[in-house]
C-alpha cells in the first residue's frame, strides 16, 4: 500500500475581524496592533452619566476640545499593544541590569569624582517627583481620554514614567545614602530653584482637557525637560567630568524619550492636519505650556549647568520648536 | 537575464518585510503558496533596512529577517541597511 501525501491550500473566508477591515480593507491581513487596538473602545448603551460627572457620558469626545471626526486616526507609529510594548521594555531593562552589573562590580561609582557624584545625585533625584507627576497625568488622559487607540499607549506611557521615577530612584540610592531621597523630597518641596517646576507639575495635575494635557505634560515639558537633564546635563556635563557611571545608570531615559516622542508627534500632527480648528487650538496649547515649562526649567538649568544652563535650555527650547514645525503646529 | 528569489515563511513577522520588498522593488512578483510567500525579480533584488522601520515604526536590524527565511538563490551583497541579491560578482 503507498499514501500520497498532497497538501491542500485553504484559503481564509476573512482577513481580519470586520470592524477591522473597516479601517484597512480585507484584501490583506491586519497588524496584530491594529486587531488589538481598533474597536476597543466602548463607544454605546452607557445608559447612566457618572455621578461624579453628570455633564459627560462615561466615555465622551466631548471631554476635549479637540474635535476629530475619528479617534482612532491617531495612530501610534510604533504599533505598541500590550504584548510588543512589555517585550521592548523588557529588554530595555535587560540591558540597565546589565549596566548596574558592570558599575557594581567595579565600584565605578566610588571612584567617581566626589564633586560630579554629590552634583548628579542633587540635581537628578528631585526629578523622580516631576515623573511621578508624568505618571499621574498619562493616567489622566487615559482615563478621560477618547478611543483606546490613543488611551492605550497613553497608560503604556503612564507606566513609562512610573519606571523612570523609579530608575531615579535606584540611581540615587547607589549614587549617595537612602537619606539623599528625603533630601531630594525636600528640596523639590522646599528649595526656591524646583518651585517653578514644581508649581507647573502640580498645575498639570489639574487640567481637565486630556487633548492640553498630553500637550502640556508630554510635548512642552518633557520635551525639554530630557533633552536639557538627560542630554545636556548628564551626556554633555558630567561625563566629560568622570561622570560615565551616571549616563550608564540613566541609559533609559534618553532612549525612552527619542523612541515616545515620535508617538506624540503623530498624534498631534493627525490632531492638527483634522481642522484649522484643532490646529489653531493645539498651536496655542503648545506655544503656552512651552513658554511656561521653558521658564519653569530656568531654574534648574542653572542648577544643574551653572551660566551654560540658559543656553542649553534654549537648545532644548529650539528642538522642541523643530518637532512642533515638522508636526504642522507653528509654534 | 535570470531571476533571483527569496522566501519566507508566512507570518506575522515576514508580513513587513515583504511589503517592504514589494515596495522597494516594483518589477518583483510575489507568490503566495502554504505557509511560504517566494519572492521572484529578474536581476536584482533589494531589502532596505529604512523601508522595513518605516513599516514597523519601529528599529530593525536586518539580520532579523533570517528568522523567517526559507531560502534564497543569488550572490548576496549585505550590510547594515541593505541586503541585494542580485548575479553580479
Amino acid at each position: 500500500m503507498s499514501v500520497d501525501l498532497h497538501t491542500r491550500e485553504i484559503k481564509p473566508l476573512r482577513q481580519t475581524f470586520a470592524h477591522v477591515a473597516q479601517y484597512v480593507g480585507d484584501d490583506k491581513p491586519a497588524s496584530r496592533y491594529l486587531e488589538a487596538t481598533l474597536g476597543a473602545q466602548s463607544t454605546a448603551n452607557f445608559h447612566y452619566r457618572p455621578t461624579w460627572d453628570p455633564a459627560h457620558e462615561l466615555f465622551d469626545k466631548t471631554r476635549s476640545a479637540v474635535v476629530l471626526t475619528d479617534w482612532q486616526a491617531l495612530r501610534d507609529p510604533r504599533q505598541y499593544y500590550y504584548g510588543t510594548w512589555t517585550m521592548a521594555r523588557a529588554r530595555q531593562q535587560d540591558a540597565i541590569e546589565a549596566n548596574y552589573q558592570f558599575i557594581e562590580d567595579r565600584g565605578l561609582v566610588g571612584k567617581m569624582p566626589e564633586a560630579v557624584r554629590s552634583k548628579a545625585s542633587r540635581v537628578l533625584i528631585p526629578l523622580r517627583h516631576a515623573a511621578w507627576g508624568g505618571n499621574m497625568n498619562n493616567c489622566s488622559i487615559g482615563a478621560y481620554g477618547y478611543g483606546a487607540i490613543l488611551t492605550a499607549p497613553a497608560m503604556f506611557h503612564a507606566m513609562d514614567q512610573l519606571g523612570v521615577a523609579q530608575y531615579i530612584t535606584r540611581l540615587g540610592l547607589t549614587l549617595d545614602e537612602p537619606g539623599a531621597l528625603d533630601t531630594g523630597k525636600k528640596d523639590w518641596l522646599e528649595e526656591a530653584c524646583w518651585q517653578p517646576l514644581r508649581h507647573y507639575v502640580e498645575d498639570t495635575l489639574v487640567l481637565q482637557d486630556p487633548m492640553e494635557l498630553f500637550v502640556a505634560q508630554n510635548l512642552a515639558l518633557d520635551g525639554q525637560l530630557y533633552p536639557l537633564m538627560f542630554g545636556s546635563f548628564v551626556d554633555d556635563h558630567l561625563v566629560p567630568l568622570g561622570g560615565t557611571a551616571v549616563a550608564m545608570l540613566s541609559a533609559f531615559m534618553p532612549e525612552w524619550h527619542a523612541e515616545s516622542a515620535r508617538w506624540i508627534d503623530a498624534v498631534l500632527k493627525v490632531a492638527a492636519a483634522e481642522s484649522e480648528a484643532n490646529r489653531t487650538l493645539i498651536a496655542g496649547w503648545v506655544q503656552t505650556w512651552s513658554d511656561r515649562a521653558q521658564a519653569a526649567l530656568a531654574p534648574v538649568a542653572e542648577l544643574a549647568l551653572g551660566a551654560e544652563g540658559q543656553s542649553a535650555l534654549e537648545d532644548a527650547r529650539t528642538s522642541l520648536n523643530a518637532r512642533c514645525k515638522k508636526a504642522g503646529l507653528a509654534a | 537575464m535570470s531571476n533571483v528569489f527569496i522566501a519566507f515563511q508566512s507570518n506575522e513577522e515576514s508580513r513587513p518585510i515583504i511589503e517592504a520588498i514589494l515596495a522597494d522593488n516594483p518589477h518583483a512578483v510575489a507568490v503566495h503558496t502554504v505557509g511560504l510567500v517566494k519572492i521572484d525579480a529578474p536581476d536584482e533584488l533589494r531589502i532596505k533596512r529604512e523601508t522595513i522601520e518605516e513599516i514597523i515604526g519601529k528599529r530593525y536590524n536586518l539580520q532579523e529577517l533570517q528568522l523567517s527565511l526559507v531560502t534564497l538563490s543569488g550572490y548576496i551583497d549585505e550590510d547594515d541597511d541593505q541586503f541585494t541579491l542580485s548575479w553580479n560578482h
